[in-house]
């Protein structure tokens, strides 16, 4: 196995990464899907923005108005902020607790098909006859109402992509609890590590409420059932409960990984350890748990009645603690550091006000009575954008930026970098800002126009003007990518000169099998404790031996696709002659991919020790 | 110290009162609270704010201390590794919980007491309950209004009395809306499975300033002409609003028509639309039964439709082709295509069905 070493054609490296099962591949994979999705998201967004500009606006019909709505706001969470946090947690993770590749790298991969299969599925219903239309949250009775087979492609298409979502958070949590390098204990590791594990717990309970709210939604569309058909006894608020068990989490799932990534931004930059990192780990873990408690509170003019309400009113502004603990240990780290203000570092410290400007709405929202007046209204909408792109889309920006070299071996551009924050921040202020106000005055969400002489006018003008700067932030970006690939300027281990964490003790891209010999840790912060002692490296833990492998496998593709392929079964079944067959067909490829999986024995390979050692003397020359 | 705290929250109070005062117009707008309900959320809100931008105060003064004074001024600095300070994390524990429960408190006295609506279970001897009761029934892109008590019914302009309390039973008939007058109060859900129970009260003072008329929202996503399920609110002083309840109560027969042409348009009306659309207020005819608006004093309604405004050629342009002015909506293809001449007469009979002379 000397041969990784060669220079391969584009068939083969296609290829390997259609088999790949290196978590950092499976990395790239999900950052490219997620980009994907994120950029189709986005001009979702502008189409949004454009017939809102002005009054009684016919840029779009207001049905296919419907349909955007829905595919931005379903495509930013489940395909584009979902995938895109995951790629960091997969390029960043295992190398940060200083582990070869994650517990089960299999099932990385078929998380990462089950997710881009049932992405492109849901996508596909653009050309099929419709997207869905009844909102991300797709509410029961509109669902059910709907007559293209968009919501089909809603509910399948979630299904197969939060099965790929929930694999991914049992292997995180599995590879956290199990694979950590001698010394890394719980109370030691990097704070996205921290978060990545409490995202993944989060994950394991919160996604199988949506599955059944999803099945229950798959058998009444498809199948025939009546869980939602309140004329033959079912009830549709129970969709809202189970859309909002999950639905709630959600948003901390997101938002957790992002804190993750600000959290080293702020450490590294500041040169300075995370202030409190004890009570930071706390604060995690009790958001998390708390996340769990509120889901109501998205459901206060349902007329759940006063005691539901005030409870729930409650628990949501506890939230607000140990958030706030956050935002002060984060200044805190700060207070006394030494900042150098990188792009990384810029969108993260731009992401102290926006997110507090966010939080503090929640909080507004979360006083019950109030919220009558602010639900469904624009003043939500600016919210959770507030939270959402000011929390989870500047991380995901600095994160890009922060770990580029870590994941290519590359850095991006600075200035280009510096160009795509300012004009960002600007647009994202100048979009966001005024629709607090116009919800107060009156406008409700997920209106296609508005009709003049309401004062509404001025306001959505200024917020779509907002919006262009985003977009051309994300060119800016994006150029920034392609320059910085084609010139492929080759960095060193720690390119930012202030890594703290074990990713930045191994090369960029670090060799397939991460760490030659597993890192001993002797503290928070294990790297950054060796370069103070004066050491350029870390201690091995262990001698240099023979490290095994997984081989690359071609079978998680073929299970999503069979999936992918029973989806269109299961949606045609009721109109074709051909859909059940399909639907047949599409589960015996899954089905069958899993038998061969099981009985066939994949062993995988060893390095071995001689090949490590050539190694060392043509560092560099690795693919 | 503590008198400094005070007096800061009351001044941003106040600062703040007055920039939102200025937001919106007196008959959309929640920051021109017209009633209690409106008026207790619009405190909170406030009070809320106060504390909320206190905070946002804070951090930004911190922050934006931190970001000057400590950037980087030599590349070898190495700054002293903190771990932490139990004092500073207790105290922004310990502040954040005191604030939240200075707003919690009447959060939990406001949710109570919006909920309350005792009074429309108590009925006297009659059956019937002492306060004002509507039943809100919502429908894909229009709102009917029955008065249970007042055993009549209306559509899309609600006419309540100024001053006092008005109880709703809300529910919807095809999918899940959202009852919401942003000037009066939040909003209720009118779901399919349930009926649910709140009121509003709607204040002379606010009436006035809004022209007597509130604009009200579907505020729940129900399909293509979501954005235009608006309807009106008619605020009227009691003696107004009982004189408007004894006319509709006085139709009992569809009225006739008088001139020619609008007879002629009644003709049209009884062969083509009466199907859907009743002419006469009596809520005797089952729910179901009732799949249009009622059109009983159409002609005194602000719009028509619910989004343009009232006029003839309004009417004409509805009638012609309504999926142009609500996408999706139920009346489109129910009924022949009109001539010119069947248009003018179906309106001019429209526009006579009026109750108030």
């Amino acid at each position: 196995m000397s041969t990784y070493a060669q220079k391969k054609g584009f068939g083969a490296t296609l290829w390997d990464y259609l088999t790949t099962v290196d978590h950092k591949k499976i990395a790239i994979l999900y950052l490219i899907a997620g980009g994907f999705f994120f950029i189709l998201g986005g001009l979702e967004a502008l189409f949004i923005r454009i017939q809102l500009a002005v009054p009684n606006n016919d840029f779009v019909s207001a049905g296919f108005y419907n349909e955007i709505l829905t595919m931005h706001g379903t495509t930013m969470i489940f395909l584009a902020a979902m995938p895109l946090v995951f790629a960091f947690m997969n390029a960043v993770m295992p190398l940060q607790i200083g582990a070869r590749d994650v517990a089960f790298p299999f099932l990385n991969s078929l998380g990462f098909w089950l997710f881009f299969f049932g992405g492109v599925f849901l996508n596909l219903s653009w050309f099929l006859g419709g997207a869905p239309d009844a909102g991300w949250t797709s509410y029961a009775s509109l669902a059910m109402a709907s007559e293209t087979h968009g919501i089909d492609f809603y509910a399948l298409g979630l299904q197969i992509s939060g099965a790929g979502t929930l694999i991914g958070g049992i292997n995180f949590l599995v590879t956290i609890i199990n694979m950590r390098a001698p010394g890394m204990t719980y109370m030691r590791m990097p704070m996205f590590t921290w978060a990545t594990f409490v995202t993944s717990a989060l994950i394991l309970f919160a996604f199988p409420p949506l599955t059944v709210g999803l099945f229950l939604m798959i058998f009444d569309r498809m199948f025939g059932s009546n869980f939602f058909d309140v004329a033959n006894g079912g009830n549709t608020i129970i969709w809202e409960h189970l859309f909002w068990i999950f639905g709630h989490p959600e948003v901390y799932i997101l938002i957790l990984p992002a804190f993750g990534i600000f959290s080293e931004i702020f450490a590294i930059f500041s040169r300075k350890r995370l202030f409190g990192y004890s009570s930071m780990v706390f604060a995690t873990v009790l958001i998390g748990f708390l996340g769990f408690m509120v889901w109501a509170h998205h459901m206060f003019t349902t007329g759940l009645g006063p005691i539901a309400n005030a409870i729930f009113a409650v628990a949501t502004m506890a939230i607000a603690v140990p958030t706030g603990i956050k935002i002060f240990n984060w200044m805190f780290t700060m207070w006394g550091g030494s900042i150098k203000f990188t792009t990384p570092m810029l969108w993260a410290v731009a992401f102290i006000p926006s997110f507090v400007a966010g939080g503090v709405t929640g909080v507004m929202l979360a006083s019950a009575a109030a919220d009558y007046q602010y639900h469904d209204s624009y003043f939500v909408v600016a919210h959770f954008h507030y939270v959402i792109v000011g929390g989870v889309v500047f991380a995901l920006f600095a994160g890009a930026h922060l770990y580029w070299p870590k994941m290519f071996g590359t850095m991006l551009n600075e200035t280009l970098g510096k160009v795509t924050f300012w004009l960002f921040l600007f647009g994202f202020h100048l979009t966001f800002f005024i629709q607090h106000f116009l919800g107060l005055m009156g406008m409700p969400r997920r209106i296609f126009t508005f009709l003049p002489g309401q004062g509404l006018a001025t306001g959505n003008l200024i917020s779509s003007i907002g919006a262009i700067f985003m977009a051309i932030a994300t060119i800016v970006l994006l150029i920034n990518v392609i320059m910085t690939q084609v010139k492929n300027e080759k960095v060193g281990n720690d390119p930012w000169g202030d890594g703290r964490t074990l990713e930045w003790a191994i090369s960029s891209p670090p060799p397939f099998y991460n760490f030659k010999q597993l890192p001993l840790v002797r503290g928070l912060d294990a790297y950054w404790l060796e370069k103070m002692e004066g050491k350029k490296e870390m201690t091995p833990a262990e001698p240099l031996g023979d490290i095994h492998m997984p081989n690359n496998s071609f079978v998680p593709f073929v299970i999503s696709l069979g999936l992918f392929i029973a989806a269109f079964g299961a949606m045609y079944r009721a109109d074709t002659s051909w859909g059940l067959l399909v639907l047949i067909l599409g589960m015996a490829v899954t089905l069958g991919a899993m038998f061969v999986r099981s009985i066939k024995d994949d062993h995988g390979f060893h390095i071995h020790k001689e090949d490590l050692m050539d190694d060392d003397n043509d560092k560099g020359a690795k693919a | 110290m503590k008198m400094l705290a005070k007096w800061r929250l009351l001044s941003l109070f106040t600062l703040m009162a007055l920039v939102l005062s200025g937001c919106g117009e007196p008959y959309l707008s929640t920051l021109r609270p017209a009633g209690e309900v409106a008026q207790s959320q619009y405190e909170l809100m406030l009070l809320s704010t106060a504390i909320m931008v206190g905070v946002i105060a804070v951090v930004t003064i911190i922050f934006i201390y931190v970001i000057m004074k400590f950037r980087r001024k030599n590349d070898n600095e190495i700054p002293k590794q903190v771990e932490g300070s139990h004092k500073l994390e207790i105290l922004w524990t310990v502040i954040p919980i005191l604030l939240l429960l200075i707003l919690a408190v009447p959060t939990v006295a406001a949710t109570f007491k919006l909920a309350d609506v005792s009074p429309m279970e108590k009925k006297n001897a009659e059956g019937k309950t002492d306060a004002l009761v509507i039943n809100v029934r919502a429908n894909l892109y229009w709102w009917e209004f029955e008065y249970p008590n007042e055993e009549i019914i209306t559509s899309q302009d609600l006419v309540v009395p100024t001053d006092e309390k008005v109880y709703f039973n809300l529910k919807a008939s095809d999918v899940k809306h959202s009852f919401w007058i942003p000037s009066a109060g939040g909003k209720m859900d009118t779901n399919t499975d349930n009926i649910n129970k709140f009121w509003l009260e709607f204040d002379s003072k606010g009436a006035d300033e809004a022209g007597g008329l509130f604009y009200g929202k579907c505020a729940e996503l129900c399909g293509p002409s979501h954005a235009l399920m608006d309807f009106k609110v008619k605020a009227l002083p009691r003696d107004e609003f009982d004189q408007w309840v004894a006319d509709m109560q006085g139709v009992k027969e569809p009225a006739q028509a008088e001139t020619a042409t609008a007879q002629q348009g009644q003709e049209i009306f009884n062969n083509s639309c009466i199907g859907c659309h009743a002419v006469t207020p009596a809520n005797t005819a089952p729910e179901a039964a009732r799949v249009g608006p009622n059109l009983t004093n159409f002609g005194d309604r602000s719009r028509v439709a619910g989004v343009l405004d009232m006029s003839e050629e309004n009417i004409k342009k509805w009638l012609e082709d309504p999926e142009a002015y609500k996408p999706a909506n139920k009346m489109t293809g129910k009924y022949p295509e009109l001539s010119t001449e069947e248009l003018d007469a179906l309106t001019e009979y429209l526009m006579g069905l009026k109750v108030q002379k």
